[in-house]
């Protein structure tokens, strides 16, 4: 029938083989299946279409634009301003916000405190928490003890700017180093210190000396605190690396300089002002839930 | 090993070991500390050994004249147990580090055990260490079966497995010290990216000089896709690795390449990587195993023509689809969403090939677990070129892309098709070098061959879902445009998936253990070399 006839026939398929044979492999020439010509066609086909309507092939320093004239940076602001208008609505009035005013609005706070944990969880919580409780070395968000203020105004001023940052407008809080002070003293002075975290410190004439002669000047007289700072208050517990007696010792060696990043240029204006919001409120909330 | 090698050959053998000892040295002395220098004194130990090996053995007494009639399969083997070694330490790395991202409190404080660290020991020990050696240990074997030539020569075989394996010793102990260029399957820094070169071109002369003297007429269909795989990895490694030391006495360089032409040259490298190195070459493993232990012809030496040329022509033009909705120009990625459909029919013309092969052989698929592995290979190869084609299209890459369906994609490919093939290869091998009619245990094989599936599938189903989940999360918005997500609540949902996916990679390590052991047991029992057809046509007496 065919000029290759001599060659051998598989029995299994019927077809003949090209006559190859490599160390046992044997090769059948069977033709290709029509599908694969037509899958080959219809790929070849969407390709052609695609490269009609969209933009392609380079040409010199141009390319073929396509049909459809999109272009992917105006397809992305497009998208974005769409979303942008949609939370113009809830956004827009925090860019000045009249917090106590927002306080008593129920559907404003609604529309806008979810999409204020979010943001929240997105730049907050890798360091306090996801529901702002805070973690070793960061402060907790959620209780009603804060080293400046805890109403929402300055909390947006400590987002804004950050602590212990570039900013011009910084809060700036440091913790000097008392290396110099004989060791002695410094032990006694941390003991002191730890006792004043439960409230049970005993009157001890030498280290109460040290305390307000080194230390009452940023955290209070018997480290009530409250002055508004940087310096938390030693005798509530809040102090955020610890008030453990090696702590309070690693603390009185080193010093202390925590920072906090500033939002300015990563977070809108409106954005700043929610979150603050939201923060003011975690305490509460807090508080609501243990109740 | 040097038993093989004759007089002349194992001096020729002991120069350059002195050579690579003394170049190690340098590199030691012109480093002074750091990694650099600790890869001077790997290679100086290395070079030291191989010629305390050889010399000492120099005037042993030679090989016979015989064995120029006969294959030589010892590099094969060493190649082998060098595949072996590196699929148990590579995939227990990727189990640890996928036990990380469930436990990542367990992370140990040492800066060389951190997870940046460890995942690209994981990726170079499997891709490179695992696949590389079996690439070169299998075409050794193919290539001359299929051209029924001997190696061109007794020596460069060796310079290609040991130099290729130092390279895969200095990249991964050099990412554990924190060396890397930062590119994805291409860290290694520059000094190992030249000692690759060096050595990639004497394994193309050795693949070329020997196909040279091939006694068959026609080149098999095998050859072609390992050529292709040697050549265009060439080409890939040198352009992606082009870069400028900050001094010739330090592990650091910056690549010529910058901003957007850095990503496209990284991921025209990246995904031909997986074409020419994870695809290519492991097709030319199929080729050649599945036929010989079926025992069926190739179904279609027309198919395999189309899929050949449609795989090598499209492939190269595919690595901007990894680059959708960035700085890339529109155009680009156009091209390479469409060129990666076009590339489907090739791909599925390899797999559907490789199962109608299977035809009357169906019941050898169900009994042999050997050849089972090779049909899951080939069903693999099916659906992650499939998955490949459709992740690449545009609009289905806004949703999977940065997502861990991207991870199981790549594990669908590498456990599923490339490792499946490894292993039937393996265990076709390493019976017939140890001149043995099977494996020591061939319920090993059964026990492996489960875990391995099941493995895979448990992977798989679980980085789907985990990448769904995730592509899902990110882009949901609420009604008042805000997002309904945070990132962290996604990584939260991830967590049983990441379980999920430890358990699969820890089955499927388990699996190659067992294969580990299966081979040793085997190579222990080896009695002659592999039976083979005579090599030469013998006249007729």
């Amino acid at each position: 029938m065919s000029k290759h006839s001599h060659r051998e026939i598989d029995p299994v398929t019927g077809h003949e083989t090209t006559g190859h044979d490599w160390n046992g492999i044997k090769e059948l020439n069977t033709p290709l299946p029509k599908i694969v010509i037509w899958a080959l066609i219809l790929t070849f086909v969407y390709s052609v279409i695609a490269w009609i309507l969209l933009p392609a092939w380079p040409i010199g320093r141009d390319y073929t634009r396509g049909l459809l004239g999109l272009d992917q940076s105006d397809i992305a602001l497009e998208d974005y301003r769409a979303l942008a208008t949609k939370r113009q609505d809830w956004l827009q009035p925090f860019e000045n916000v009249d917090f106590s005013a927002l306080q008593a609005d129920d559907v404003w706070q609604n529309n806008a405190l979810p999409a204020a944990q979010r943001l929240f969880e997105d730049n907050c919580a890798v360091c306090h928490g996801m529901q702002g409780r805070g973690i070793q070395g960061f402060p907790v968000l959620s209780d009603e003890t804060w080293l400046w203020s805890g109403t929402p105004e300055e909390i947006a001023q400590t987002i804004r700017y950050g602590i212990n940052t570039d900013s011009a407008d910084t809060r700036y809080a440091e913790m000097p180093s008392f290396n110099w002070m004989e060791r002695p003293d410094r032990v006694a002075l941390a003991e002191y210190v730890v006792l004043l975290g439960d409230g049970s410190v005993k009157p001890n004439a030498a280290a109460a000396t040290l305390f307000s002669e080194n230390c009452a000047a940023c955290h209070g007289e018997a480290g009530i605190g409250g002055l508004e700072n940087g310096a938390p208050a030693l005798n509530d517990s809040s102090v955020i690396y610890g008030q453990d007696f090696s702590t309070v010792m690693q603390t009185l060696w080193s010093g202390r300089q925590g920072v906090m990043p500033a939002w300015t240029d990563r977070l809108t204006q409106a954005e700043i002002n929610l979150l603050a919001f939201y923060v003011s409120r975690l305490g509460a909330d807090e508080k609501q839930v243990a109740q | 090993m040097i038993a093989t090698l004759t007089v002349s050959e194992r001096q020729a053998g002991l120069l350059l070991s002195i050579i690579l000892a003394a170049l190690g040295l340098a590199m030691a002395a012109a480093a002074r500390q750091g990694v650099m220098s600790v890869h001077g004194f790997l290679a100086l130990g290395l070079g030291v050994g191989l010629a305390f090996m050889l010399g000492g053995a120099i005037y042993d007494p030679e090989p016979d004249e015989d064995r120029l009639r006969s294959y030589y399969d010892a590099p094969t083997q060493f190649g082998i147990v060098m595949t072996l070694i590196w699929a148990v330490i590579a995939m227990a790395v990727g189990v640890w580090v996928a036990a990380l991202l469930y436990w990542p409190e367990a992370t140990p404080l040492w800066p060389e055990t951190s997870f940046g660290r460890l995942r690209p020991v994981h990726t170079t020990g499997i891709i490179f260490g695992f696949g590389g050696n079996a690439l070169i240990a299998t075409s050794f074997h193919v290539l001359q079966r299929t051209s029924r030539a001997r190696l061109a020569d007794s020596i460069s075989p060796w310079v290609v497995l040991l130099g290729y394996n130092l390279f895969c010793v200095w990249a991964v102990t050099g990412y554990l010290m924190g060396s890397t260029q930062s590119k994805e399957y291409a860290e290694a820094e520059w000094y190992a990216d030249l000692w690759l070169v060096v050595v990639w071109v004497t394994y193309f002369v050795l693949y070329l000089r020997t196909l040279a003297r091939r006694n068959e007429p026609h080149i098999y269909v095998a050859n072609w896709y390992y050529l292709a795989f040697i050549l265009v990895v060439a080409m890939l490694h040198i352009v992606n690795n082009l870069a400028l030391p900050v001094r010739w006495s330090s592990a650091e360089s910056f690549p010529i390449w910058s901003g957007v032409q850095d990503a496209m040259i990284q991921w025209w490298y990246g995904h031909n990587a997986v074409a020419f190195f994870l695809t290519a070459g492991f097709l030319g493993m199929l080729y050649y195993f599945l036929p010989i232990r079926s025992g069926r012809p190739i179904w279609s030496y027309r198919l395999s023509i189309i899929s050949f040329w449609g795989i090598t022509f499209f492939y190269i033009w595919v690595g901007s689809h990894h680059l959708h909705y960035t700085a890339l120009p529109y155009w680009a990625q156009t091209l390479g969403m469409t060129f990666s459909v076009m590339l489907l029919v090739p791909s599925w013309a390899s797999a559907g090939n490789a199962i109608a092969t299977l035809n009357g052989a169906w019941h050898k698929v169900r009994d042999d677990a050997t050849l089972r592995f090779m049909f899951v290979a080939a069903v693999f190869y099916g659906l992650s070129t499939f998955e490949g084609s459709f992740l690449a299209i545009r609009p289905v890459n806004s949703l999977s892309h940065y997502t861990d369906w991207t991870v199981g994609h790549v594990h669908s490919g590498t456990l599923g098709w490339v490792a499946m093939i490894v292993f039937g290869a393996i265990y076709t091998l390493v019976p017939q070098i140890s001149g043995r009619d099977a494996m020591v245990s061939s319920r090993a094989i059964e026990w492996h061959f489960w875990l391995a599936v099941s493995g895979t599938l448990v992977y798989v189903v679980a980085m789907w879902n985990a990448g769904i989940t995730q592509g899902l999360m990110w882009r949901a918005y609420d009604e008042n445009g805000a997002l309904s997500y945070s990132f962290l609540q996604s990584v939260q949902a991830m967590a049983p998936y990441y379980l999920l996916r430890t358990i699969g990679g820890g089955l499927f390590l388990a699996g190659a253990v067992i294969c580990a052991w299966n081979c040793w047991a085997t190579l222990r029992l080896a009695h002659g070399s592999a039976k083979d057809r005579p090599l030469l046509p013998q006249p007729a007496e």
